[in-house]
């Protein structure tokens, strides 16, 4: 049809090039915020279903999410390599972003080799408390760990003894829908809880394991894995190894059974 | 020249029955089967596939006597990708839980062939409002067949449609014991199957010479 030299094919790639960008960028910059308000607000919802302040599915207004997520959920920020605390006028927990801290070389550092495949381990991490009045009922760790095709993010709930698993859930990822996507499966997600995170030992020893599984009394550290996603039912395990270990939260599982409960803020 | 002349009528009817983009061109199965699990997620995902195939179709046509050959594909690609990254940004500013269970598929229809084969084989060719309805039309053949598959799968495999129960389960005390191939993609391979059997016995003209 034409015969244009490469100038014209140059030049005409620049300018569709070009075009397109604009195009991405006025979609993204004109939706970013809302985009973020759904990623908080669904969060907030995956901490309040996976804590049991909210049924799964159940439909109530985000404003009733914020009410019921600040009513019963306080945030903290913890030193991971200390398990202590962070004061809140250091590093205000409802603005805290460990993702952020993961791309600043001051606030993180190389983690050491794990199957989990993280390369990165921030400083601090933000834990949430399940409130009973004064007393923490209920510890939310944030955990993140690669699957097969993408990272898993998500959280899991340890009772107060830091031990039996009260529940876990996966807010973020990018598994095959039906096969690794089932990880945020409720039927899959309840056949963790009771379960124990460390042998007697103070190791962690939970495993996502193929085969049949008894009940938590029976098989406390095993939990069957997804029929056709061994890659994605492996990160979980490795994931949930680093993160109880003592480069993850040990340190601070540690230092919250020694406060007796974490009664006393820190 | 009418707005629904012969060659526009044709360009979006015949992808729905006559030049079905997935029973006759086989095209596109990877996402048929992945997200055809239950109705919700078939329907967004119907309406994204028809809104970029639609929306690339006119845009590489009206470009068409302008793009240099030699890197005619790599345009279409660009056109395409772009169009598929602001459709996802829509979906999880305004879908956003479905667009959590849709996850890479809606990325992945970048590589989907309709998409791809609509404008290197019809757009290129003629003018941006056939195009635009071609591109629709094969949408909709695609939507036709995804649409019936999820209705089954959902139906079978969950006994809900919408995720509105119908078929009381058996393990909530109901009679009815859901099918887990349904759920699993290779159930998707058995319904679409069937589809392209009774589409070929009803239109002989579309089975392959052996």
């Amino acid at each position: 049809m034409q015969t244009k030299g490469s100038t014209y094919t140059i030049v005409f790639a620049l300018i569709t090039c070009v075009i397109c960008s604009a195009v991405i960028s006025i979609a993204a910059v004109s939706l970013k915020t809302r985009i973020a308000d759904n990623r908080l607000l669904d969060k907030q919802k995956k901490v309040l279903v996976v804590t049991g302040l909210m049924e799964d599915g159940e439909a109530i207004s985000p404003e009733e999410v914020a009410n019921r997520f600040d009513a019963n959920i306080v945030a903290r920020v913890v030193d991971l390599e200390t398990g202590k605390y962070v004061p809140e006028d250091e590093i205000d927990p409802s603005t805290f972003d460990q993702q952020d801290e993961l791309s600043d070389p001051a606030l993180s550092r190389d983690a050491p080799k794990n199957p989990a495949q993280v390369s990165r381990l921030p400083k601090h991490a933000q834990v949430y408390h399940v409130m009973d009045g004064e007393r923490v009922n209920k510890i939310v760790l944030p955990v993140e760990g690669k699957g097969l095709w993408s990272t898993l993010y998500g959280f899991l709930v340890l009772e107060d003894d830091t031990n039996t698993i009260g529940g876990i859930t996966f807010y973020k990822h990018g598994e095959t829908p039906g096969l690794g996507g089932e990880v945020d499966n409720p039927k899959w997600k309840a056949k963790w809880e009771g379960r124990k995170a460390y042998d007697d030992s103070g190791e962690p020893a939970i495993r996502v394991v193929k085969g049949a599984v008894g009940t938590a009394d029976v098989d406390p550290h095993k939990v069957d894995a997804l029929s056709g996603a061994t890659i994605t039912s492996n990160g979980v395990s490795f994931l949930l190894e680093l993160w109880l270990g003592d480069d993850g939260f040990g340190p601070y599982l540690q230092s919250f059974r020694d406060d007796n409960g974490g009664t006393e803020a820190g | 020249m009418s707005a629904f002349g012969k060659a526009e009528r044709q360009a979006l009817i015949d992808p729905l029955f006559n030049d079905n983009p997935i029973a006759l061109q086989v095209l596109g199965i990877c996402s048929a089967l992945a997200v055809t699990t239950t109705m919700e997620t078939t329907v967004v995902m119907c309406i994204a596939l028809t809104a970029v195939t639609a929306l690339s179709s006119a845009s590489v046509s009206a470009i068409r006597l302008y793009i240099p050959h030699s890197i005619r594909i790599i345009v279409q690609m660009t056109i395409i990708a772009s169009l598929v990254i602001v459709v996802d940004q829509v979906q999880q500013a305004y879908l956003f839980d479905i667009s959590t269970q849709l996850t890479v598929f809606v990325g992945l229809i970048i590589t989907n062939w309709i998409v791809m084969g609509r404008a290197e084989g019809y757009a290129m060719q003629n003018p941006v409002w056939p195009s635009f309805l071609d591109g629709v039309g094969n949408g909709a053949g695609y939507s036709l067949i995804l649409l019936g598959t999820g209705f089954i799968r959902e139906l079978l495999g969950s006994g809900a449609l919408f995720k509105y129960q119908l078929l009381s389960l058996t393990s909530e005390g109901g009679w009815y014991s859901p099918n887990g191939l349904m759920v699993l993609s290779p159930g998707a391979f058995f319904i679409i199957g069937f589809f392209i059997w009774g589409l070929r016995t009803w239109k002989p003209d579309q089975v392959e010479e052996e």
